[in-house]
C-alpha cells in the first residue's frame, strides 16, 4: 500500500495500474475507515503491550472485578487481572493467528487452483478434492480435530505453541476451497488469452509461465480472498476459544477473553463488551477493505 | 430432470460412504483413549476387556463395516419398525449404534434433541428470510437512497459480528440490565420443559426464544439480503422489465410479479445451500442461549470423547451438506427454465 501512495504522487505518464487501483480505493470510504482502523488495531496490539506496561498474567486479588478506571482502563477480571492488558495480549494472538492461518489457506489455495487450472490433467482430481472438502461439516470437524490432537500436540511443543500449530492448520486447512475455485475460473480463462499463446509460441515452460504471466494475473483475487480469508479465520479463532476448544485460558485471546467474562455478566456485564468489541470491529474493518479491494480491482468499475 | 435426479442420488452414495470414511478414520487415527478417563486403578488386563467391550479389539476395516450396517441398515430398520410397530427380521437383538457415555443408542439422543434445534434454528431461517427478502428488494429497487446505504451497513455489520458476541450482548441488555419484573426482560436460558398448555406459557415460549431466534436470524438476513439486492439488480435492467412498463403495467406488478419472481432463482438456491450451515453456526448460538439441541449435544460429545455419537452428528451435518446441495441444484433446475442439465 505504500508503494502505491508514492507512486500515486508522479506525474500522468509513470501512473501504473497499483495507482488507478489505490485511486480507486480512497474513493470508497468505508474501505478508507477501515483501512486505517485495521492498521490502528495492529499496531496498538504490537506496540501496546510495550507502553502498557501492566503484565496480562499479573494477579492483583485485592483489586477483582473492578469497573473502569485511570489504573484500569477497561477494569479487572476475577483474579484482578488487567482487561486492557488482556485484551492488548489476546489481540496479539487473535490476529496473528488470522494473518497465519490466511496464509496457509492462501498458498494452499493458489496452489490447488493454479494446478488444477494450467494442468488439464489435474483438473478433475483436484476439483473432487475441493468439493469434498466443501461438503465437509467445518465446524463439527475443526472441534473434532482439536479435542483429539490437542493433548498430542501439547506435549510435542508445549502448551501455547502446540495449540497454536493445530489452531492455524485445521483453520488454514478447512478454509482454502474458495479461494482455489476462484483462482481456478481465472486461470482457464486467462489460459485462452492471447498473450499465453504467444508465451507459448517462445518455448515458456510451465514453471515460468506460471510464476510470470499466470499469477501475476490472478493476483486481484487472491488479495480479496485474503482479506475475507482474515475475518474468517479470526472469527473461527474466536468460535473455537468461546466454545472452551481453543487456547487454555492462562494464554488470552480475543474469543477467550469473551468466553471467561461469559460467566461475570451478572457481576460486571462491561467486561463481556471489550473482547466482543474488539473482534467485532477487526472484523467489520478487514471486511470494508476487502469490499473497497474488489471493487478497486475490478477494472470493469475502476475509473468511474 | 428426473433422468439428472437419479444420476445425482447415485453419485451422492459414493461421496457420502467416502465422507464418512474419512470422519471413522480421522477419529480412529487419533492418539487418545477411550479408557483414558477411568480410574488409573484399574488393571490392565480389565482395561483391555473394556476395550473390546466397546469394539475396539478388531482392526479398522471391520469396524468401518460394523459401523456401516449398524447406521445405514440397523437404525433405519428401527426406526421404520418403531413408526408401524412392526419387526422385521431381528428386531429383538439389533445392534445400534451406542453411546459410550450413556450407554444409550446415538439416534435416540438425536431424535431427542432435534425439536429444540428445529424450533430455534428452523425459525430463525424462516425469520431472517422474511427480513431479508423485503430489504433486498427496497434496497435493489431503491439504489444508493438511504435505506440502502443503512441496509448495506446494517448487513455488513450482521455477518461480521460473530453470533457469540450478539447474543452474550442482547443477554447483558436483556437479561441482566433489564430488571427481571420488566416487560423487556427476556431469560437468557432455554427451557426444553416448558410445556406450552395455555397462553400464559405460549406467551412465555415465545419470550424465550425470542433471542436465540433474533440473533440468528440478524445474521442469516444480513446475507440473503445481499444476494437478494445483488439478484434484483440483475433483473431490474433487462429488457423485459422496460416491456412490461412500456406495456402499461403498474409498477407495483412489474416489480413484485416479474422482478421478484425471476430474482427470487438464485435467492432460492442460495437459501437451499444456506440450510446446513445454520446447523453448524447454530452450535454456537446453542451454546450462548443454552439450548440442549444437536449443536449442544456435539459439544457434550466432544468434551466426554463420545466418539460413536460424534461421528454419527458430524456424519449426519455431511449428509445434510451433501442432500440440500442436492436440492439446490435440482431447485434450480425446475426454476430456471433456461438451466439443461440433460
Amino acid at each position: 500500500m505504500t508503494d502505491a501512495t508514492t507512486a500515486a504522487s508522479v506525474p500522468e505518464k509513470h501512473r501504473n495500474q497499483w495507482a488507478d487501483v489505490w485511486d480507486q480505493f480512497k474513493t470508497h470510504r468505508g474501505a478508507v475507515m477501515g483501512a486505517i482502523f485495521f492498521v490502528a488495531v495492529c499496531c496498538l496490539v504490537i506496540f501496546g503491550p510495550m507502553l502498557w506496561h501492566l503484565d496480562p498474567n499479573f494477579i492483583d486479588i485485592r483489586s477483582k472485578n473492578q469497573g473502569p478506571s485511570f489504573a484500569h482502563p477497561m477494569g479487572t477480571d476475577q483474579l484482578g487481572r488487567d482487561t486492557f492488558a488482556s485484551v492488548l495480549q489476546g489481540g496479539r494472538v487473535s490476529l496473528l493467528v488470522g494473518v497465519t492461518a490466511m496464509l496457509l489457506a492462501l498458498v494452499l489455495g493458489t496452489l490447488v487452483g493454479v494446478l488444477a487450472g494450467y494442468f488439464k490433467r489435474l483438473d478433475g482430481f483436484l476439483m473432487r478434492i475441493t468439493d469434498l472438502f466443501l461438503a465437509l461439516p467445518l465446524l463439527p470437524l475443526l472441534l473434532v480435530i482439536i479435542m483429539l490432537f490437542r493433548d498430542t500436540l501439547r506435549a510435542a511443543f508445549g502448551p501455547e505453541t502446540g495449540i497454536f500449530l493445530l489452531i492455524v492448520f485445521v483453520i488454514g486447512i478447512t478454509s482454502w476451497m474458495q479461494t482455489a475455485r476462484i483462482v481456478r475460473g481465472d486461470v482457464l480463462a486467462l489460459k485462452e488469452q492471447e498473450f499465453v499463446l504467444a508465451a507459448r509460441s517462445i518455448g515458456t515452460p510451465s514453471r515460468r509461465m506460471i510464476g510470470r504471466h499466470i499469477l501475476p494475473n490472478v493476483l486481484s483475487p487472491i488479495m480479496v480472498s485474503a482479506t475475507l480469508g482474515i475475518a474468517n479465520a479470526i472469527i473461527t479463532e474466536s468460535a473455537l476459544s468461546f466454545l472452551g476448544l481453543g487456547f487454555p485460558s492462562d494464554f488470552p485471546t480475543w474469543g477467550r477473553l469473551l468466553y471467561d467474562s461469559t460467566n461475570f455478566m451478572t457481576l460486571n456485564p462491561e467486561r463481556v463488551i471489550w473482547p466482543g468489541l474488539a473482534i467485532s470491529l477487526t472484523v467489520l474493518s478487514v471486511n470494508y477493505i476487502g469490499d473497497g479491494l474488489r471493487d478497486a480491482l475490478d477494472p470493469r468499475i475502476r475509473g468511474r | 430432470m428426473l433422468n439428472y435426479t437419479i444420476r445425482r442420488l447415485m453419485f451422492t452414495i459414493p461421496v457420502l460412504l467416502f465422507i464418512s470414511f474419512i470422519i471413522f478414520l480421522l477419529l480412529d487415527l487419533a492418539p487418545n483413549d477411550p479408557t483414558g478417563n477411568l480410574p488409573m486403578t484399574i488393571p490392565p488386563e480389565v482395561r483391555e476387556k473394556i476395550r473390546e467391550s466397546l469394539g475396539l479389539g478388531q482392526p479398522i476395516h471391520v469396524r468401518y463395516f460394523k459401523w456401516c450396517v449398524q447406521f445405514f441398515v440397523n437404525e433405519p430398520l428401527n426406526i421404520i419398525d418403531q413408526m408401524f410397530g412392526t419387526c422385521t427380521w431381528g428386531c429383538e437383538d439389533r445392534l445400534r449404534v451406542q453411546s459410550w457415555a450413556t450407554r444409550s443408542p446415538v439416534v435416540d439422543l438425536i431424535v431427542e434433541r432435534m425439536p429444540q434445534t428445529l424450533w430455534v434454528v428452523g425459525m430463525s431461517y424462516v425469520v431472517g428470510i422474511l427480513i431479508a427478502i423485503p430489504i433486498g428488494v427496497i434496497s435493489a429497487y431503491r439504489q444508493y437512497s438511504w435505506f440502502d446505504q443503512a441496509g448495506t451497513f446494517v448487513s455488513m455489520v450482521g455477518f461480521s459480528v460473530p453470533t457469540f458476541f450478539t447474543g452474550v450482548l442482547m443477554i447483558v441488555i436483556f437479561s441482566v440490565m433489564i430488571p427481571t419484573d420488566s416487560w423487556f426482560w427476556f431469560p437468557s436460558i432455554y427451557d426444553t420443559t416448558h410445556k406450552v398448555t395455555d397462553l400464559a406459557s405460549f406467551g412465555f415460549q415465545i419470550r424465550q426464544m425470542a433471542m436465540p431466534v433474533f440473533v440468528l436470524a440478524l445474521y442469516n438476513a444480513a446475507q440473503i439480503s445481499r444476494f437478494m439486492r445483488a439478484s434484483m439488480l440483475d433483473n431490474l435492467n433487462q429488457d423485459y422489465v422496460r416491456t412490461a412498463r412500456a406495456k402499461g403495467m403498474r409498477e407495483r406488478v412489474v416489480l413484485l410479479v416479474h422482478v421478484l419472481r425471476n430474482s427470487l432463482i438464485p435467492v432460492v438456491t442460495v437459501i437451499a445451500l444456506g440450510v446446513p450451515q445454520v446447523f453448524g453456526g447454530a452450535i454456537i448460538t446453542e451454546q450462548v442461549f443454552k439450548v440442549n439441541g444437536l449443536g449442544q449435544l456435539l459439544i457434550i460429545g466432544i468434551q466426554g470423547a463420545d466418539i460413536p455419537l460424534v461421528q454419527t452428528l458430524t456424519f449426519i451435518f455431511a449428509v445434510l451438506i451433501v442432500l440440500f446441495n442436492l436440492i439446490a441444484d435440482i431447485l434450480y433446475g425446475i426454476l430456471d427454465p433456461r438451466i439443461r442439465y440433460d
